[in-house]
This record gives C-alpha cells, structure tokens and sequence, in this order.
C-alpha cells in the first residue's frame, strides 16, 4: 500500500533520514521503533507533507506522490495522528471534522448537514458524543477519535500514529487497538510509532527500526520477534569510547535533593552528587527530566542542599546566589537572546555581580571576562560585538556555558548540553564539561543520548515517566540497561 | 546585502536628513530660531513620554496608559498647587499619582501575566475617568502665582520645558546603555526566558519600567498643565498613540529586544517636523491626522522589513 524509497531528509548540516526505505502492506498495522532522534518524527512530518525529502519518494499504491503541504498529504490519502493533536478547543466536533470542507446552503453553512455527516463518521470509530459538543469539552482519548474520524472523511488510505497511548487510561487504549483493529480490517494500512515494546510486539503485525536516521531492520512479520531484538536493533550502533579514567574517588556530597516534587514529576525525587561527580539522567523525551533540573533551579516542593546546607527556593536568581546554574535545553528559546552581542550574553548572569553597586555596567570586567572565557572555551566569533545569532550552534553553546561559568559555581545543571552540534565542538564541550568535575564541581547533566551519558557521567540516574526507575555506576552500565529502564511500562530487554 | 543592512540598521538617520532638507525647501522659516523653539515646545510633551515608551517596548510591552496619566498628573498638580500655592508640592503629587497608575500596570502584566496592551487600555480609560472626575469634567485653571514657572521659565534663551526633555533624553539614554537596568530590559524583551534563566528578575524589571512610564507621563502633564496655566481633562488625547509612533519611527521592535534612544529621539522629531513644517504651510489639522497616521503605517513596515533583512543575513 505505501512504499518509501530511499528517503533522505537533512536540516542544516545534520542529517535525520538517510535513504531509509520499506513497504508497509494494506490491512496491516506496522510499528516503527527507535531512540530518541532516530528519525521518526522526521519520517512522519515527511508523510504528512512537513517537510520535502531531500532524496526518495513516497508511493501509495503504486503511485509517487509529491506532498508539498499537509494538504496534499490529505488529499493524497495520508493521514498522521500526533500526540499534540491538530484540533480547536472552542468549536464543535462537527466544525472540527469537516474544518475547511463544510457542507453549504448557498454562502451559509448549513450546520444540520454538517451534524449528520459528522454523526456518521463518528459512528465509524464508535464515539457516541452529539456533533454539536464542543470538543474542549472532550477526554484527550475522544480528542484522539476526532482526529481519526476527520482522517477517515478524508478517505486516508494510510494512517499514522505518533506514540498515541502515551497519555491514555489503560481501558482507552483497549478502545483504541480496537478501532486500529477495524481500521486494518478494512485494508488500511497503519503505520505505528511508540516506545512500548509490549504494544509493538502484541499490536502489530510487522516492524521497522530505524537508527541515527538509517534503516536498520524490516521484520515482516512478528514471528519470533520479542521486545529484546528490537531493543538491540534500537541500540547497535558503534560504541563510543567509555571513560578511561580509573574508578575516582569522590569528595563528600556537594548538591543532594530530597524529596523534590513538580509538575511533570509522579514521585518525589531524591539524589545526590558529590565532589568532582558527574551524574547523567538518561531517558527518553518526555520522561520528566528537564522537569527536575527546572524543579531544582527555579524553586518546587522538596529541598536542595549545597555541602550540607539547605538553600534558598526562591528562583533563579537566588539559587545562582547560592552557586547552583541551569544551562537550558533549549538554546533557541531559553539561552540566547538573538539580537544581542556574544559579550552581551555571555555577561547576562554576571552582570549584575560585576556592577558598581549592582547599577553601573562594569564595562571593563565585563569585557575582561568575555575575552577570557572567548580563549578559555575557545569561542569562535568574527568579534565579542558580533549578534550571537551569527555563531554556529557549538559556538552559540560555549558562549551559554560560559554565562554560568562566569558566576561562582559549586553545582551545574545542563540539560542536553550537546544538543544540534557538530562532534568537534561536542568532545570539545565533554573536555570542559571535565575540566569543571575536576575543579571539585558538582555537575548533574541530562541527555537523551546513550553514547554521550556513557562517556560523560561517572553515575546515571534513568528516568521514564516522570519517575526515576534505576541507577548504577557508568562501569556498570550498557546501553541496552539504560534503554530497557527509560522505556515505558513492561518493556525490557 | 551590506548596504541594505547598513540601510536597515541607520535608514532613520537618513530619513531624518531628508526631511529636514525638505522642510527647509518646503517652508524656508523652518530653520529661524523662533521655529526651532515652538519646534521644541511642541515635541516636549512627547519627548519625554517617548523615553519610557521605549523602554517599555524594549522590554516587549506597551504603555497606553501614558496619555491618561499625562492628564491626571496635569490635573493633580494643578489641584494641589491651587490648594497649598506650591508648585513643588504639585509636582510631587502629580508623579506620585503617575506612579501609582504605572504599579497597577507593572503589577498586573507582570504578575498576573495580563496582556500588556489590553491591560493598560483598561487604565487607560479609568485614569481618564479619574481625571475627568477630579476636574469634574472641566478644564481646571491654575489660580495661584508662581505655578506656570516650570512651563514658561527660560534659561540661556530655551524653555524649561525643552531643558526638560533633553535631560530626559540623556538620563534615559543612560540609563539604557550604562546601567544593568537598562541592559537586562532590552535582555527581556529579546528572549524572556533566557533573561528569567540568567536570574534576570523578570517581574521586577517590568513593574519597575511601567512606574517609570507612569512617572514620566504625569510629570510631562503637570510640566504642560504649567505652560498653559491650565490642566485640561482632554490633555494628553493620542499621546500614547503619538509616543509608540515616535519610538517605532526611531527603529525600537515592536517585538521587544531592539531600541536605541539616539533612534527614539530621531523618531520624536520627524513626527514633530512633519506636524511644524504641515502647521507652518496652514495645512488643514485633518490632513495631518492622515498625514500622521500614514507615518505610523509606514514605520510598521519597516519594523517588519527591517527584522526580516537583520535575520536573513545571520
């Protein structure tokens, strides 16, 4: 029914998609599994017309399809069903099944075709909700119905799925495999992404991995397949090196949180990090990660103690005070301010500690201290003066570390701290990432790759659904360990 | 690309230039002395609400509060001079009731994460309320002696009140360029998120700017209540409006993050040569109003066009 062939997709020097083709057969739900940036999220904005392969094409029957917006991919007969649905809280179901094709009585909308036609379709995936309901008014599983029943109007002839159970009541997962039942059963073909390998080796009827944007393996059918050579599959990738340094000795415990609680975190969580440790938090997106480092940082329930004493909760400022930094995930959104110099942002935190009497600009120390950490941390920048929107994303990345550097640290928090960089700067973030440990700083990092928690941290902590599920020493640790933990209710390997 | 960057980062300079060529060819007594002067009075008023605007644009807000607050302050200073003869006394009374309107503004986006632009537009319409209540919907002459010094007092042959704007000007550019306050507010209105990360106190700088614009406005109020001897319910009608235009013209984003007080200051006085020059040819005050809002369009545009050639070049 659908054919990909050979797609290649790659956004500004990385690429996401290399040549990665398989067949998914009509009347048959088939899973697609892999870590985090493996490629599936990219593969399925390239079905639903986000974005234009590079390289490949897309057959539906037989027949190459060119999507060049969301819309043809409708009109095309695909249909993608994301976590984040595509929905409007404040109009009706019926408003929003038909958005864009309503049924008309000359230039008015005639709204009781439009509630039988919606009736229908919502009998299809068995929803029994009148068409007029607003549909904010529904449950997230209604909402997911909805979706599906707009797709079905469409005539889709292929439906994807982005992670679909992952906010449902057990008994509204039921509901749904039952309609992905009917669905196959009249011959269409789904495509499946989700992280639980129960629901992929019970649900589906074949299975394709992908890994760092490459085809790995098509099983054509299930026979045979468990939850541990798709694991495997998942991880097989070229190790890198492990840590060479010998087992260390620690200092005594420099950050501990205990019992700290906020949203997106189902249990209080305590841990500890000592002297010169670096502790990684490994889990998939979404697992509550950056969740605690914000918790920690910004102020929650809970306490946070530095070398035995309990700080201050009151935001960020008051615990930069206290010695404890947050470098942020999100470089575009949280860490650069675009307009402003290189200098200007490296000196935003220590600003106000280097100003005569907290009011005037120091501009002397500020720019000291921007030289200085520009040839400590390497920077690459035509000048201090130039926008830090002209500096590559490794650049960009420096200049943000050397924001927190520049304040009187005893614990750092990054949070993806390699994310969207090229490999060079990335070992040389690793080295002053060490270079920080080494200096008796307490370093607590997240990060969604396997191979980079291995070669940083001394100790992981893995987090899946916002609770911690296992930790153990580096040296302990294997790839396949980590994944199995940061993977979803009864997966493992 | 150079040039059209160069272009994009000093075109207002440039515009400045030409229109005051032009008004010089247009109308010859443009450039006499005495011009200079009204020139100056009549841009003093939205001078000196400019520099709070932009900071409150630089930080990703609005203030359009300002021209009601210019009016209250008018009519506060005036009411309190008339009751205890010190004008000194009205001045204070009149910034005192400008910053309480600025710290429910401050207080209300920042806190409570209202809307800037719907928020003061409901200040807008009580503290116009308050003033017309005050004055009990009449203009309200200033009775004692000695309250018109600070609008009609000249040193070295300049009115106070063009004194005034410029020494706002200068504070303001200062307190823009020179201060953590002022860096940390263009921090804001770039990328908020970062500023709050950076332990930048986010709430505090914005409450703190919108009791400056509060300030300002009032006291540019009681300083042209002092010129007119006369505090007018109506004061101040489309300052907000006037301000905004200036700031924007003078190449502040409206999306925060951007402003320079050498551009607000060129922004104020090509709104104000375009209305001299309009007066000076007897042009009809309802051509201005078009001619007025057509400058305000234009600068929008190139807001936009200027974000759009800074960011393809990077």
């Amino acid at each position: 029914m659908l054919t990909i062939r050979g797609i290649s997709k790659g956004f500004s020097g990385v690429q996401a998609l290399q040549d990665v083709s398989f067949d998914v057969r009509g009347g048959s739900v088939h899973a697609l599994c892999g870590e985090n940036g493996a490629g599936k999220s990219t593969l399925l904005k390239v079905l639903s017309g986000v974005h234009r392969p590079d390289q490949g094409s897309l057959e539906i029957d037989g027949k190459r399809c060119d999507f060049r917006s969301a819309i043809d991919a409708l009109d095309g007969g695909v249909a993608v069903i994301y976590q984040e649905l595509n929905l409007i809280p404040d109009m009706s179901i019926a408003e929003n099944v038909w958005l864009g094709h309503y049924s008309r009585k000359g230039p008015f909308v005639d709204f009781k075709e439009l509630e039988r036609k919606t009736r229908e379709s919502l009998q299809k995936v068995g929803l029994d909700v009148h068409p007029s309901t607003k549909l904010g008014s529904l449950s997230l599983a209604q909402k997911q119905m909805v979706e599906i029943a707009k797709a079905l109007t469409r005539n889709a002839k292929v439906i994807a799925f982005d992670e679909p159970t992952s906010s449902l009541s057990s008994r509204e997962v039921d509901t749904l495999f039952g309609l992905i039942a009917e669905l196959k059963s009249r011959g269409m073909a789904i495509l499946y992404v989700s992280h639980r390998m129960d629901e992929v080796t019970h649900l589906c009827d074949a299975c394709t991995v992908l890994r760092d944007g490459r085809h790995v393996e098509t099983f054509a059918t299930m026979d045979g397949v468990n939850a541990g050579t798709i694991v495997n599959r998942m991880v097989g990738r070229d190790l890198v090196a492990p840590r060479t340094e010998d087992e260390q000795e620690f200092g005594a415990d420099v950050l501990s949180l205990n019992s700290i609680t906020g949203p997106g975190l189902k249990e209080p969580i305590s841990l500890s990090v000592r002297a010169g440790e670096i502790v990684g938090i490994f889990g998939l997106i979404g697992a509550g990660r950056t969740e605690l480092l914000k918790a920690v940082y910004l102020g929650s329930e809970g306490e946070v103690g530095i070398e035995g004493q309990n700080i201050p909760r009151k935001g960020a400022a008051s615990s930069i005070k206290s010695g404890l930094v947050l470098c942020p995930e999100d470089r575009k959104h949280e860490g650069i301010v675009p307009m402003m110099s290189v200098a200007e942002n490296l000196n935003l935190s220590i600003r106000r500690t280097l100003a005569k009497f907290g009011i005037w600009l120091a501009s002397n120390e500020e720019r000291k201290n921007a030289e200085d950490f520009r040839d400590r941390l390497r920077i690459k920048t035509a000048s201090l003066q130039t926008p830090i929107s002209n500096l590559s994303g490794g650049n960009q990345q420096k200049v943000i570390l050397a924001r927190w550097l520049s304040e009187r640290i005893r614990v750092v928090l990054l949070d993806e701290p390699t994310r969207g960089i090229d490999v060079g700067s990335k070992a040389e973030i690793y080295g002053i990432v060490r270079d920080l440990a080494r200096k008796g700083i307490a370093v607590l990092f997240v990060s969604s790759e396997l191979p980079e928690v291995l070669a940083l941290s001394d100790r992981v902590f893995v987090m899946c659904e916002g609770r911690v599920t296992g930790s153990m020493k580096t040296s302990e640790a294997t790839e396949a360990k980590l994944l199995a933990l940061a993977l979803p209710k009864g997966a493992g390997a | 690309m150079k040039l059209k960057q160069l272009l994009a980062q000093s075109g207002m300079i440039l515009v400045f230039i030409l229109v005051v060529i032009g008004s010089y060819i247009i109308a010859p007594q443009f450039m006499s002395k005495e011009n200079m002067i009204s020139l100056g009075l009549q841009v003093s008023s939205i001078g000196i609400v400019a520099c709070t605007m932009l900071f409150c644009l630089a930080a990703g807000d609005f203030d359009l509060s300002v021209g009601s607050s210019f009016a209250l302050g008018g009519m506060v200073g005036v009411l309190i001079g008339n009751a205890t003869g010190s004008l000194f006394l009205g001045v204070i009374g009149a910034v005192a009731a400008g910053s309480v309107v600025g710290l429910v503004n401050g207080v209300v986006v920042a806190k409570f994460k209202i809307n800037a632009l719907i928020t003061t537009l409901a200040t807008m319409q009580i503290v116009r309320g308050l003033t017309n209540i005050l004055g009990h919907g009449t203009p309200l002459t200033a009775s004692k002696p000695g309250f018109d010094f600070l609008g009609n007092q000249s040193y070295f042959s300049l009115p106070l009140p063009i004194l005034l704007m410029v020494m706002f000007f200068i504070a303001f550019g200062v307190l823009l360029n020179k201060t953590v306050f002022g860096r940390n507010t263009l921090a804001i209105g770039g990328n908020k998120d970062a500023a709050l990360l950076a332990g930048i106190k986010v709430d505090r700088t914005k409450i703190a700017i919108f009791i400056l614009s509060g300030m300002a406005a009032s006291f540019a109020g009681v300083v042209a209540a002092s010129r007119l001897i006369v505090a007018s319910n109506n004061a101040g009608d489309k300052l907000e409006l006037q301000a905004i235009s200036a700031c924007v013209l003078g190449g502040v984003s409206l999306s925060g993050g951007i402003g320079t007080m050498s551009g607000t200051v060129v922004g104020v006085l090509i709104m104000g040569i375009v209305e001299n020059v309009m007066r000076l040819k007897s042009v009809d005050a309802f051509y201005q109003m078009v001619v007025t809002g057509a400058i305000l369009l234009l600068a929008v545009l190139f807001d936009r066009l200027k974000l759009k050639i800074l960011s393809s070049a990077s």
